[in-house]
């Protein structure tokens, strides 16, 4: 049985895995709307380098994404610390598929709202902002949450670089009581309860912006 | 500082034996887990509402779990239940397990979505359970499904360098060898990485060869 204070100890790892989370997501979704704009925009060696990030970091695991942060970039001068690197690794990463995301729903947006824009005076810049966004944050927000859902289901990545996650932290506590399978069992259970409640908390938000823009 | 081409050229064969034994653990685990998922197919779309609902939580449940704590539970778990397995059935017990579920996902979605007028019109000739799904089903999902399988068999390869924690020597172990020794992380985990997009790459192509003989084919039959 599963003591009191090593479930607290679970928890703390738990914390620990949001934490990390939460902050690569919230730099990586305006990271990906860089990299779609990029991709996009009018220059072509930004998009031709926006489209090779893209495809190299969607393609390459994340552990191995982490081991070239943490211990590969301080030769080239770029040292950082465990939970920065976790931090920097997993943002990087999930801007790659946010970008993707952002992109499909920019090449989807509807033509003669942008060609009625330009027709209004509005530049580029203006009618992205006016027009564009407040359009498509709804419409991508159900793909950028199962993004959110996939990016902590990697996110114990980071153990290997020694951040102590929700699952390296049941990993350490297995070894020191010998008995593996109530800590596993308890960290599964705490990832699933964790998304259940991201994706409950999306269904509600969606559900108060169908009903506050009509249809999204 | 320098790139230390020549340790690269010197460690290659470790590198190419990484990388086959990525190739084959995830070729083998998604062969294996699209015939499981094939035949997780026959409660997720049964007639009876309760056994359906039951195989969608087990699927449901099954996708929540990170594939590295699956992995712990698998080889550090199980020997608790008196089931001790050796890393290499650990890693292929876990490829399998986790695949499965989203291979399971995968099929009932295309299922779905294939003409219900034809699962009804076997039904009517006759058709049920296994048969059904073997010579109806199936048949019209795998060319439906076939560039979701391609992803998900990227997304297999990635999650399988979590096995280089459990020291199973694919391609991030064999450069985290490489590195430790000769102390080159640079350039050891770039041409790692760079192994795994040429890998990506040349399954999208394989997928989108795939798809254009398949639409071939249906123009043929049509």
């Amino acid at each position: 049985m599963l003591k009191v204070a090593t479930l607290l100890d679970l928890l703390h790892g738990a914390g620990v895995t949001v934490a990390v989370s939460m902050l690569a997501i919230a730099a990586g979704i305006p990271l990906g709307l860089m990299l779609a704009a990029g991709r996009t925009g009018r220059i072509r060696v930004v998009r031709a380098f926006c489209a090779a990030y893209s495809s190299f970091v969607r393609a390459v695991p994340v552990v191995t994404f982490m081991m070239l942060i943490y211990f590969g970039l301080p030769a080239l001068g770029i040292a950082l610390d465990p939970f920065p690197a976790a931090v920097f690794a997993l943002a990087l990463n999930t801007a790659a598929f946010n970008g993707e995301i952002w992109r499909a729903a920019i090449a989807d947006f509807p033509h003669g709202q942008l060609e009625a824009a330009r027709a209004f005076g509005m530049t580029r810049n203006v009618s992205f902002w006016r027009i564009v966004f407040p359009q498509i944050w709804r419409s991508s927000l159900p793909s950028l949450v199962n993004e959110m859902t996939l990016l902590i289901k990697v996110s114990p990545a980071i153990a290997i670089i020694g951040v102590v996650d929700l699952t390296r932290k049941a990993r350490q506590i297995s070894a020191v009581t010998y008995e593996p399978l109530p800590a596993f069992v308890s960290a599964a259970l705490i990832y699933g309860l964790v998304l259940a409640l991201l994706v409950a908390g999306a269904r509600w938000l969606e559900r108060r912006l169908a009903r506050r823009f009509g249809f999204a | 500082m320098t790139f230390r081409v020549d340790v690269i050229l010197k460690e290659a064969p470790q590198f190419a034996a990484g990388l086959g034994n990525t190739i084959w653990l995830c070729g083998v685990s998604m062969a294996l887990s699209l015939a499981l998922g094939a035949l997780f197919l026959v409660p997720l779309t049964s007639q009876k509402p309760s056994l359906r609902r039951l195989a969608r939580a087990v699927v449901d449940a099954g996708r929540c779990i990170p594939f590295l704590l699956l992995t712990y539970i698998v080889y550090f778990g199980l020997p608790s239940l008196g089931v001790v397995l050796d890393k290499w059935t650990a890693a292929l017990a876990t490829l399998v397990l986790y695949n499965t579920a989203y291979m399971a996902e995968i099929l009932r979605a295309g299922w779905a979505s294939l003409p219900a007028g034809q699962t009804q019109a076997a039904r009517a000739f006759g058709y049920s359970g296994f048969l059904l799904l073997r010579r109806i089903i199936l048949p019209q999902l795998i060319i439906a499904v076939g560039p979701v399988i391609g992803n998900q068999l990227i997304q297999l390869i990635k999650d399988s360098a979590f096995l280089s924690i459990i020291t199973l020597p694919e391609l991030t172990f064999a450069a985290n060898a490489v590195q430790s020794y000769y102390f080159v992380p640079f350039e050891s985990f770039l041409v790692a990485t760079l192994l795994y997009w040429a890998l990506c790459a040349g399954i999208e192509w394989l997928v989108r060869r795939m798809e254009r003989w398949a639409s071939q084919m249906r123009r043929a039959h049509a």
